[in-house]
C-alpha cells in the first residue's frame, strides 16, 4: 500500500502535462445520421417494405379504376378516374352461383361465425390452462400431452370423422356445427398458450388466495382474469384471423347459405363466365381481409396498454 | 398447550422424498424459526402445515384439532410470501379485505379488521393505493396486514425479508418482534438467513435434507451445535474446524492436530474424550483471543495472512496448524499483514465432534 502511494507521488512529479484538458471531446459522442450502419438497417427495411407494399398498392390502385382503364394494362399507374363502382358492386351486387348480392352476405355469415367461435374458445380455453397450471389434478400431464398432440394431427384427416360427428349431432351444415368445429380445433394451441401464461405468473399469488379462502372459480374471476388482458387480447388475435381466414371448415361443413366471406370470394373470383372483372375481384378482397386488418390495428394498441396495465412485477 | 403439532409427516415428490417422518412441536405463543439452506424442505414444511402442499404421510394439528385433510381457509392460519403476492389489480385495502369478502363477513366488522391492521401496521395513508405504487418494504407490511386481518391463530411467514435491502430487512425484522410481542401469536417463520433466525426466534429448528438436526433456543444452537452441519451453518464467519485426534499427558487432554496441541481439559465433554478418538475441534472466530506475539505458548503462534475490517470489530485471517482460520477481534486495532501473533482459546465455549459420526462429545 505504502509503496504504491510512493510510486504514483514520483510519476506526478515527472508529468508536466495538466491532468484537466479543457478542450477536446467531452459529453456524449455525436452520431452521424447518415453512417454506413444507419444506411445498411434502413435501406434493408425500406426495400422490405416496399416489397410487401407493392401487392398491395396494385390492389388499391386496380379496385379504383374501371375496367376500360384496366385493359390498357399499366397495372403500377394511378386511376386516371376514381370510381367507387367495383367497392359496391363487390359488397352488394356479385354474383356467386345462384345469388346475386354480394360478398354483404358471406360478410355477415363470418361475423355470424367467428364471434361465438372466439367466444367459446378462448373462454374454454382460459379455464383449461387456469386449471392445467395451477390446479394440479391427477391425470393433468396426459391430459396435457394428449391436447398438444391434437394439434399436431393433420386437419384433413379428421374431415370425414367430423362430418359423421355433426351428421349423428344434427348440426352439419349449420352455423352451429362450423361453431363446434372451430371451437375444438382452437383449443390445443390456445390452452398451450394460457397455460403458459399461467405458470408464468408468481406461484405464491395463487397459494395466497387459497389462504385468503378463495375457490376455483373466485380466483380464476377475480385474481387470474384481471391479470391476464395480454394474454387475452393475443388468443383474440390469434382467433379472429384464424376463424375469419378459415375456408377448409367453411366449405366442408357448411350449406351455401351459410358460406362464409372467404369461401364467398373464392366463387365471386374464380366464376369462370363473363369478364373477368379485376377491379370488382380487388375490392373484395381487400373487403375480405379488412376485418383482420383492423383487428390488427386496434389490438395491436390494446395489447399494450394491457401489458402495461398488467404489470405484475410493478 | 401446543398451538401446531406435526406428527411423522412425510412427503414424496414421486422417488423424492423432501420429508421424512419429521415431528415438531410448536407452544402456543411462541417464535420458532424453521432455518437452513435452499433445499432442505423448510418451505415445504410451512406449505404443508399451510394445507398448500397435501401431505403423503402423518398428521398436522393445529390448535389440537388435526387438519390435515382441510383447506387451507380453515386452518386459522395467515400467510406472508416472500414475493409479498399482493393482488395487482387491487388497491391496499382490497387486498386486505379480500379474504373476508370470500368470506362473507359483514361490511362493517371488515372495515374495523382493516383499520385495526392498518393502524398496527402503519399503513393508513397507503390504503388507496395499488401495489405497483408501494416501496419493497411498504409491500411486505401490507402482505402481513392480509395475514393480520384474518384473525388468526397462527401467523406462517416463508422468507418474507428476503426480497428486501440490506437496511430495510433489519428494520422489518425489529418490527416483525414487535408485532409478536403485542400480539403473542403463534409465528412459524421459515429463513436461510441466520441472523434473521437467532434474533427473531424463541426456538431454532435447523432443517438439512428433510430432516430438523437440532431444536434449540438460539443461544443452545449458537453455543452448543448438536452437530457438525448445525455448527458449520450457524455463524458467520463459519467456525473454524480442526480435525485431529484426541491425546492425554500428565492428566490434561489435548487435541493434536498435526504439529499442535490444543489443550482440551477445559471442554466440557458429555462423554469423556478417548485418547485416540479421531474427532473435529470447532473453535468460533470471536472464540478467539489475540495477543501481540511474544513469550508463551509457542505451539500458538500464527502470522496474520489478510485483515479485514468490518468497522465495529476487525476480521483476521491466519494460518495455524496448516490451515486458514479466521478470528474476529473486538474493536479497530488494526494487524498488518504477516504480523506475528499469539493466539489463546476459550475452550468452555468449544466444540468437539466426533470425527466419523460428526455429533457432539
Amino acid at each position: 500500500m505504502l509503496n504504491l502511494v510512493a510510486n504514483n507521488s514520483t510519476v506526478t512529479e515527472h508529468e508536466t502535462v495538466p491532468v484537466r484538458i479543457k478542450s477536446g471531446p467531452s459529453g456524449p459522442k455525436p452520431r452521424r445520421t447518415l453512417s454506413r450502419r444507419n444506411i445498411v438497417v434502413y435501406g434493408t427495411l425500406i426495400v422490405v417494405a416496399l416489397y410487401y407494399l407493392l401487392p398491395l398498392y396494385v390492389m388499391i390502385m386496380t379496385s379504383l379504376k374501371g375496367m376500360p382503364e384496366i385493359r390498357v394494362g399499366n397495372i403500377f399507374a394511378p386511376p386516371v378516374e376514381i370510381t367507387f363502382e367495383p367497392w359496391v358492386k363487390a359488397w352488394a351486387q356479385a354474383c356467386t352461383g345462384l345469388n346475386c348480392d354480394g360478398l354483404s352476405r358471406g360478410f355477415w355469415n363470418s361475423v355470424r361465425i367467428t364471434v361465438p367461435s372466439v367466444i367459446i374458445s378462448i373462454a374454454i380455453a382460459s379455464v383449461n390452462g387456469y386449471a392445467l397450471a395451477n390446479w394440479r389434478f391427477k391425470g393433468a400431464d396426459l391430459f396435457f400431452t394428449v391436447l398438444i398432440v391434437g394439434a399436431f394431427i393433420p386437419y384433413q384427416v379428421m374431415i370425414y370423422p367430423i362430418v359423421i360427428v355433426l351428421r349423428e349431432m344434427g348440426v352439419y351444415g349449420t352455423l352451429t356445427g362450423l361453431i363446434i368445429v372451430h371451437t375444438i380445433f382452437g383449443m390445443p394451441i390456445l390452452t398451450l398458450l394460457f397455460r403458459n401464461y399461467f405458470a408464468g405468473l408468481p406461484e405464491e399469488l395463487f397459494k395466497a388466495a387459497r389462504v385468503d379462502g378463495a375457490g376455483f372459480w373466485t380466483i380464476y374471476l377475480k385474481i387470474m382474469l384481471p391479470m391476464s388482458l395480454p394474454i387475452f387480447v393475443v388468443a383474440m388475435i390469434l382467433q379472429v384471423t384464424g376463424i375469419w381466414n378459415d375456408f377448409l371448415f367453411g366449405v366442408v361443413f357448411t350449406r351455401p347459405e351459410y358460406y362464409p366471406m372467404t369461401v364467398q370470394l373464392n366463387n365471386i373470383v374464380n366464376s369462370v363466365q363473363g369478364v373477368k372483372e379485376y377491379n370488382v375481384n380487388m375490392a373484395a378482397t381487400l373487403l375480405t381481409g379488412l376485418v383482420p386488418l383492423t383487428i390488427y390495428f386496434i389490438s395491436g394498441r390494446l395489447f399494450v396498454r394491457g401489458i402495461a396495465a398488467g404489470a405484475v412485477k410493478g | 398447550m401446543t398451538s401446531v403439532s406435526v406428527r411423522d409427516l412425510s412427503l414424496n415428490f414421486g422417488a423424492i422424498t423432501v420429508l421424512d417422518k419429521l415431528n415438531l412441536d410448536i407452544n402456543h405463543g411462541e417464535f420458532l424459526v424453521l432455518l437452513g439452506s435452499s433445499g432442505c424442505g423448510k418451505s415445504t414444511l410451512l406449505n404443508c402445515i399451510a394445507g398448500l402442499l397435501d401431505v403423503s404421510e402423518g398428521q398436522i394439528f393445529i390448535k389440537d384439532r388435526n387438519v390435515t385433510w382441510e383447506e387451507p381457509k380453515d386452518r386459522g392460519i395467515g400467510m406472508v410470501f416472500q414475493s409479498y403476492a399482493l393482488y395487482p389489480q387491487m388497491s391496499v385495502e382490497k387486498n386486505l379485505s379480500f379474504g373476508l369478502q370470500v368470506a362473507r363477513v359483514p361490511q362493517a366488522e371488515i372495515d374495523k379488521r382493516v383499520a385495526r391492521a392498518a393502524e398496527i401496521l402503519q399503513i393508513q395513508p397507503l390504503l388507496k393505493r395499488k401495489p405497483a405504487e408501494l416501496s419493497g418494504g411498504q409491500r411486505q407490511r401490507v402482505a402481513i396486514g392480509r395475514a393480520l386481518v384474518r384473525d388468526v391463530d397462527v401467523f406462517l411467514f416463508d422468507e418474507p425479508l428476503s426480497n428486501l435491502d440490506a437496511k430495510l430487512r433489519s428494520e422489518l425484522r425489529v418490527e416483525i418482534k414487535r408485532l409478536h410481542q403485542s400480539l403473542k401469536n403463534t409465528m412459524i417463520y421459515v429463513t436461510h438467513d441466520q441472523i434473521e433466525a437467532l434474533t427473531l426466534a424463541d426456538r431454532i429448528a435447523v432443517m438439512k435434507g428433510g430432516v430438523i438436526q437440532q431444536l434449540a433456543d438460539p443461544m443452545t444452537i449458537y453455543n452448543a451445535p448438536e452437530n457438525l452441519f448445525v455448527a458449520g451453518f450457524i455463524g458467520s464467519p463459519s467456525m473454524n474446524f480442526f480435525r485431529g485426534e484426541v491425546a492425554a499427558k500428565d492428566g490434561r487432554s489435548f487435541v493434536q492436530v498435526g504439529g499442535v496441541a490444543f489443550d482440551v481439559t477445559a471442554y466440557p465433554a458429555r462423554t469423556r474424550l478417548q485418547p485416540g478418538q479421531k474427532v473435529v475441534l470447532g473453535l468460533r472466530p470471536e472464540h478467539v483471543k489475540v495477543d501481540e506475539a511474544g513469550a508463551g505458548d509457542a505451539a500458538h503462534q500464527a502470522v496474520v495472512d489478510i485483515e479485514e475490517p468490518m468497522g465495529a470489530d476487525n476480521l483476521l485471517w491466519l494460518t495455524l496448524a496448516g490451515q486458514s482460520m479466521s478470528v474476529r477481534i473486538a474493536g479497530q486495532r488494526r494487524y498488518r499483514p504477516s504480523t506475528a501473533v499469539r493466539l489463546s482459546f476459550d475452550m468452555g465455549v468449544a466444540s468437539i465432534f466426533d470425527a466419523a459420526s460428526e455429533n457432539r462429545l
